[in-house]
């Protein structure tokens, strides 16, 4: 039997399943509009805009408005779904998210486009790390973090089937399918792509892929290695962390994210509070130097060596 | 001092018949207006905070447009079609409760809630907590964008549905209001009304003084918009120009009212340390008696 690792599996970009899913959803649904700040091509969402002309609102580099006029829009019984870069989304328009989206409950779908890292060399001031940190602390926001186009697509279509506010991430860095075709998105839900009793590793987004790889190559030296897929970093499942905690010798969280307030955040806070244990958590602790998204993954330890490192670490020295 | 419900004794004013005269609704916005002022004079005092300077520079618009201009009443406020109002100076949630209590959205004796612990009349307004609130807002520069967002949704939907904010002066340094006002006018929202509280004064000193903003009327015309300057302390000017929108087909309406802060109170008006400060006792008597001489828009 020949194995075949993820690593090996051929990537997909998620905007295309992005666009192709609000595509669909928008014809199913007259409700359904695109708000964005000049974000067209970038979105991926030209075609989007051939099909629905009058549906794709464009303010113009301008987030402020963007988001305010996606709740104005929400008020009106339309469901929008704002698409910009996430660094520009979610750092300009801050407030607009707190004060008009979250806190006036407006049925507002804000989707961060090539988040984290995925702009690479363009620097610190393009990349999305924060993100997820910033949102995180808004009361009434959801908070969604793909791994493949399947769960993008399945997220999206939860969304628009659900009341209130929520914050989807969707990667611009390609990544391997992890999940079956079928597969249903269930919010606040974690899911056990991989079974595995001596460490658990916790990810989502373009990292779980590989976590999946990691623990291949942890399985190879005899560690049992649980793969832990958090697509909703926001309300976490307690639960599932709780049990990786109980079950295993420690977490490793690993996120392109900063590494402070973001999933790992969330596990490391949930694990204080019920049940004490090791949690080593993996993103960026610093403004990243000048490298491609790739090469910035793999510096910070976001890599399938970077990840089972810190794995046997955590199971050989406990630290 | 403690607000009670002793303290929200306000008539509540019904809507007009469908065909009364110009007259007849003047009339009315003056009496919503001077009943709206003497209860949010009670509920500052009371309560003992609030932003009075603020609400009786806005309170003849407000009674405008809810005692004659918005359609809508207790009973469509979550009719899809209804007109919308958003209070962007969100910090006048006073004079807004007192609006909303007047025109039978919300029940006077709910006003003796104003501020107190876990009330839904919150010391800024709550679309989740308070019937015929369309945003929550408090920080400025918010209102604007929402407006813009909704008069977009009653144009994709081939709605005559207007949509109608209330900005404060310094409230426009902000720059977000700016990038909706080109948002606006490149969508040609007509059904759109941004109402500017111009009372030259913000927080601490003048608009002139902080951040001019002259020209504005260039300025907005300049941004896209159909521009009007009106007297918005008089109910006359105020019903004709808020009712007669869209001045200029294609063109969202940008009203200057021209107000002054703690109008008509003699020590108050255009007196900046009115912003929020709270009238003592003795204050309080002189403001009343002064209030109840006002007589249609008038001392």
């Amino acid at each position: 039997m020949v194995h075949t690792s993820i690593a090996d599996q051929p990537r997909y970009d998620c905007r295309d399943a992005y666009v192709e899913t609000l595509a669909e959803l928008a014809e199913a649904d007259h409700r359904i509009v695109g708000v964005v700040n000049d974000s067209v091509g970038s979105s991926k969402l030209n075609s989007f805009r051939k099909a629905f002309p009058d549906r794709l609102i464009n303010v113009g580099i301008a987030e402020q408005d963007m988001v305010g006029v996606a709740s104005g829009l929400a008020n009106g019984g339309r469901i929008p779904f704002v698409s910009a870069a996430s660094c520009f989304l979610t750092g300009r328009a801050l407030e607009q998210i707190k004060a008009d989206v979250a806190y006036s409950n407006t049925n507002v779908k804000l989707c961060g486009m090539s988040p984290g890292v995925a702009y690479g060399e363009l620097g610190p001031t393009h990349h999305s790390v924060e993100d997820i940190a910033w949102l995180r602390a808004i009361a009434n926001m959801r908070i969604i973090v793909p791994a493949d186009p399947i769960e993008t697509a399945a997220a999206l279509r939860w969304a628009a089937a659900s009341d209130g506010p929520v914050f989807i991430r969707v990667s611009r860095m390609s990544v391997p399918k992890v999940y079956a075709e079928d597969y249903e998105f269930e919010l606040g839900k974690a899911i056990t792509v991989r079974d595995g009793s001596d460490v658990t590793l916790i990810s989502n987004g373009t990292v779980l892929w590989r976590a999946l790889a990691a623990a291949e190559r942890l399985a190879e030296e005899g560690i049992s290695a649980r793969v832990l897929s958090m697509p909703t970093v926001k309300p976490l499942d307690t639960d599932a962390v709780v049990a990786a905690a109980r079950e295993t010798a420690g977490i490793v969280t690993a996120e392109e994210a900063v590494s402070g307030g973001g999933l790992g955040g969330a596990v490391a806070e949930t694990v204080v509070q019920h049940h004490p244990a090791r949690v080593s958590i993996l993103g960026f602790p610093e403004f990243a130097p000048t490298g491609s998204a790739g090469y910035l993954l793999n510096r910070y330890g976001l890599s399938p060596e970077g990840i089972a490192d810190a794995a046997r670490k955590l199971v050989t020295t406990g630290t | 001092m403690t607000l009670t419900v002793e303290h929200t004794t306000m008539p509540v004013l019904g809507r007009l018949p469908v065909h009364s005269s110009r007259a007849e609704q003047i009339a009315h916005i003056a009496e919503a207006a001077k009943q709206i002022r003497i209860q949010d004079l009670k509920l500052v005092h009371h309560a003992g905070a609030g932003h009075i300077g603020g609400d009786f520079s806005a309170i003849d618009i407000l009674a405008t447009l809810y005692g004659a201009v918005l359609d809508i009443s207790p009973a469509t406020v979550n009719d899809p079609e209804r007109d919308r109002f958003i209070l962007s100076k969100g910090h006048v949630a006073g004079a807004l409760y007192t609006t909303l209590a007047a025109f039978g959205f919300l029940p006077v004796e709910d006003l003796a809630t104003f501020l107190k612990p876990l009330s839904a009349l919150n010391g800024h307004p709550n679309r989740n907590k308070v019937a015929g609130v369309e945003a929550n807002t408090g920080p400025l520069g918010h209102g604007l964008p929402v407006a813009v967002g909704h008069a977009l949704s009653a144009k994709l939907d081939v709605s005559l549905r207007r949509t109608y904010v209330l900005v404060g002066d310094g409230e426009l340094q902000e720059g977000s209001n700016w990038e909706a006002m080109m948002a606006a006018s490149q969508y040609q929202l007509d059904r759109l009304t941004v109402i500017v509280d111009r009372n030259r004064l913000q927080q601490g000193a003048t608009t002139k003084e902080t951040n001019d903003l002259d020209p504005l009327p260039e300025k907005a015309a300049a941004f896209g918009f159909a521009v009007v300057e009106v007297n918005g302390h008089d109910h006359g000017e105020l019903l004709d120009v808020l009712s007669a929108v869209p001045f200029r087909p294609g063109k969202p309406t940008f009203v200057i009212a021209h107000t002054h802060k703690g109008h008509p109170i003699s020590f108050m008006s255009n007196n900046v340390a009115w912003h929020h400060r709270v009238p003592d006792a003795a204050e309080y008597q002189q403001a009343l008696t002064e209030l109840a001489r006002y007589d249609r828009g008038r001392l």
